[in-house]
């Protein structure tokens, strides 16, 4: 009896069924009119415990050995996204990073893919920092879906036992890892903006901004593993590939839940942006007037290689769609430029934008509050500045 | 009329946040936890599109729409907004033991109410995140504790004999995706714009008493609630470094000085 983790007084037990409604994990059930334990369900949370009013229930499990199990989590996971094959660019970035943890904490940086025919982006993640990789390549991976891509996940985590995994915060990673971290019963910190190694404890330190960038916070994860964090695109920097690193490569045969969902159609074009990943964003505001001058906009982004950005009143005015919204309910962005015409900088707007590493603003009001966080404010009028800028760059590239 | 299960009316759960409307955010020194007192406070906005894509089926098929909200006793203000809109009814979950709970924790606590408050819900919806927080892990958590599936990122959802068809906004492009009832979703803002609530449903939504409860009532284990059932610790808050204005040019006068500086400005970052 004293194999289990829980144990259960039968002389004790009355059959309150107090303890059934108090358990998380659905690990206890009736047997003639006595509490009975599933072993395999218990997490030892000694919920049972303390909502027994006979102490019918008492915990094998003391606090010492949840501290000890805590050592048996070694390594730092990265899950590198991939889509059709291609791994996402913030995996890279997430290595980077991952690599310098690594050498802080003293162990094995690991990549981890999920996917179909996706055996061939090992060789980059091993020189992109990684140590070991870990590929299940299945076809009911080919295609992302929430529940059959937790399950693969947490077979290996439950397998190999890391004590950190970070994913990028696109739109994959941030919904399933935080199913990763429910079903691991463990705590995720999304969005961070600075990770490291706590040179006393160990832990991993979660920095990330909270309330739109106004608060930093620092966020721990002590007593449960794995540590789990997501970071946004762009926010760490890729480092140069080594192509003579060395790695260990492990394909992985995982038997998977079925599909709860399935995609029937996935459209996907180029006119499709993503601004929370360009690297230079032309970015407008209700200065503009007109859902016309957004064309101008368009021009000179495309002379530099960016994308439209907008604030919140252009995506009201129904000048242009809601993916376009920087800001606190559109997207957060960290490009390298961000040049703002005709925004006055309300602060949901800033919150989304002031991660850029140069912010350029161009607006007729010298008050408008834009100004209080750019990197070159300029009090004009858009609409001299705006057709200069672009003849300008279309005769620097003619020439 | 042909509903959308056979036999009985959909019921819908929407889940929604009360969330500061100002950016002045106070944290309470002590326990490095949010204060909300004395801050104006809204219905989270993507909450907004999750409600209304409810009530859109409700309007469509007739369904039973259900608001919950986990928060201090004054978050009562957003599901009397959400039942003036069109909602059924509304719980409110508050209790101190929430207090300080974490994504694993609000998960937990929410999944809980919603077993409460039925057995089978057919559709369980968020917002794709809160304005305060901008975790997007509830959503997700939650469907975990109710081993629902799940479908993020919806903007349009039409639902037939059990089966919903949902289009969803992916960060390279629109996904149509298919799957069987119940499911937890959550909503963007590319959904259809949140209608207004009207002078008689704001009348029927202030003598409605809406349920407080708290951890006992759904059943929740004090070990996953507030800050004893969160895995993660806030150890440290501070200002982050705050960026000042740089250059400051007068281009009213002289607009080409002004390209010229925008130029250079974009040649010293590589660019152009």
């Amino acid at each position: 009896m004293a194999d289990t983790p829980i144990v259960i007084d039968n002389e004790k037990c009355r059959g309150c069924k107090k303890c059934i409604t108090a358990c998380p994990f659905d690990a206890l059930y009736m047997e003639d009119k006595l509490a009975v334990l599933k072993p395999e369900e218990c997490r030892v949370c000694n919920a049972c415990v303390k909502a027994c009013p006979f102490k019918a229930i008492s915990s094998n499990v003391k606090e010492e050995v949840k501290k000890a199990n805590l050592a048996e989590f070694k390594g730092i996971w990265v899950f590198a996204e991939q889509h059709h094959g291609k791994v996402q660019e913030v995996a890279y970035e997430l290595l980077s990073t991952g690599r310098r943890l690594a050498n802080d904490r003293g162990c094995d940086l690991s990549a981890v893919v999920l996917g179909h025919n996706v055996a061939d982006s090992a060789s980059y993640l091993i020189a992109a920092g990684a140590d070991k990789v870990y590929i299940v390549d299945q076809p009911e991976l080919a295609e992302y879906e929430a529940n059959v891509y937790t399950d693969a996940l947490n077979q290996l985590i439950a397998k190999y036992k890391p004590e950190v995994i970070l994913a990028g915060a696109t739109a994959v990673g941030r919904a399933f890892f935080a199913k990763v971290a429910v079903r691991s019963r463990t705590g995720l910190t999304a969005d961070c903006t600075a990770l490291s190694i706590d040179k006393e404890s160990y832990l991993l330190h979660q920095t990330r901004p909270a309330f739109g960038g106004n608060i930093m916070a620092t966020i721990m994860t002590p007593n449960h593993r794995p540590q789990m964090a997501t970071v946004r695109p762009k926010v760490f920097k890729m480092s140069t590939p080594d192509p003579k690193r060395k790695g260990e490569t492990l394909i992985e045969a995982l038997k998977l839940v079925a599909a709860s969902t399935r995609i029937i159609k996935a459209e996907r074009n180029s006119a499709n942006v993503n601004i929370a990943e360009a690297e230079i964003i032309v970015a407008g505001g209700r200065g503009l007037k007109k859902a016309e001058n957004l064309e101008q906009l368009k021009r000179l982004a495309d002379l530099l290689g960016g994308v439209v950005g907008v604030s919140r009143a252009c995506v009201d005015a129904g000048w242009i769609s809601a993916s376009h919204q920087v800001g606190q309910t559109g997207k957060t962005v960290c490009p390298k430029i961000y040049l703002a015409f005709g925004i006055s900088g309300a602060i949901q707007h800033l919150e989304g934008m002031r991660g850029a590493d140069t912010i350029i603003a161009v607006n007729n009001d010298p008050n408008a509050s834009i100004f209080g966080i750019a990197d070159l404010g300029i009090v004009g009028d858009l609409f001299e500045i705006l057709p200069m800028l672009i003849e300008a760059l279309e005769a620097k590239r003619k020439n | 009329m042909q509903g959308p299960i056979q036999g009985r009316a959909m019921h819908i759960i929407v889940c929604v946040k009360q969330v500061p409307d100002t950016t002045n955010v106070r944290i309470n020194p002590e326990t490095n936890t949010l204060m909300r007192e004395g801050v104006e406070s809204i219905m989270n906005p993507f909450d907004e599109y999750a409600l209304e894509e409810a009530l859109k089926q409700k309007d469509a098929h007739g369904a039973r729409v259900t608001v919950i909200s986990m928060g201090p006793p004054q978050a009562e203000v957003v599901l009397r907004e959400a039942m003036a809109r069109g909602a059924d009814d509304a719980v409110l979950l508050t209790d101190r033991a929430f207090a300080g709970a974490d994504t694993l924790a609000t998960s937990y606590a929410i999944a809980q109410a919603i077993k409460k408050i039925a057995a089978k819900p057919d559709l369980v919806l968020f917002g794709k995140q809160a304005i305060d927080g901008d975790t997007a892990q509830v959503g997700p958590g939650v469907s975990e504790f109710l081993d629902f599936p799940l479908v993020t990122y919806v903007k349009s959802i039409s639902i037939r004999e059990g089966t919903f068809t949902v289009e969803t906004q992916m960060d390279e492009g629109v996904d149509v995706i298919e799957g069987r009832m119940p499911a937890v979703m959550t909503v963007v803002k590319e959904a259809s714009t949140p209608r207004f609530a009207s002078l008689s449903g704001w009348m029927a939504a202030k003598k409605t008493a809406i349920p407080r409860w708290g951890a006992k009532d759904v059943g929740a284990a004090a070990a996953m609630c507030g800050l004893d059932g969160s895995p993660t610790k806030v150890v440290k808050i501070f200002a982050p470094p705050t960026k000042t204005g740089g250059i400051r040019m007068d281009g009213r006068e002289e607009p080409s000085a002004a390209v010229e500086a925008i130029l250079k400005a974009l040649q010293d970052k590589g660019v152009a």
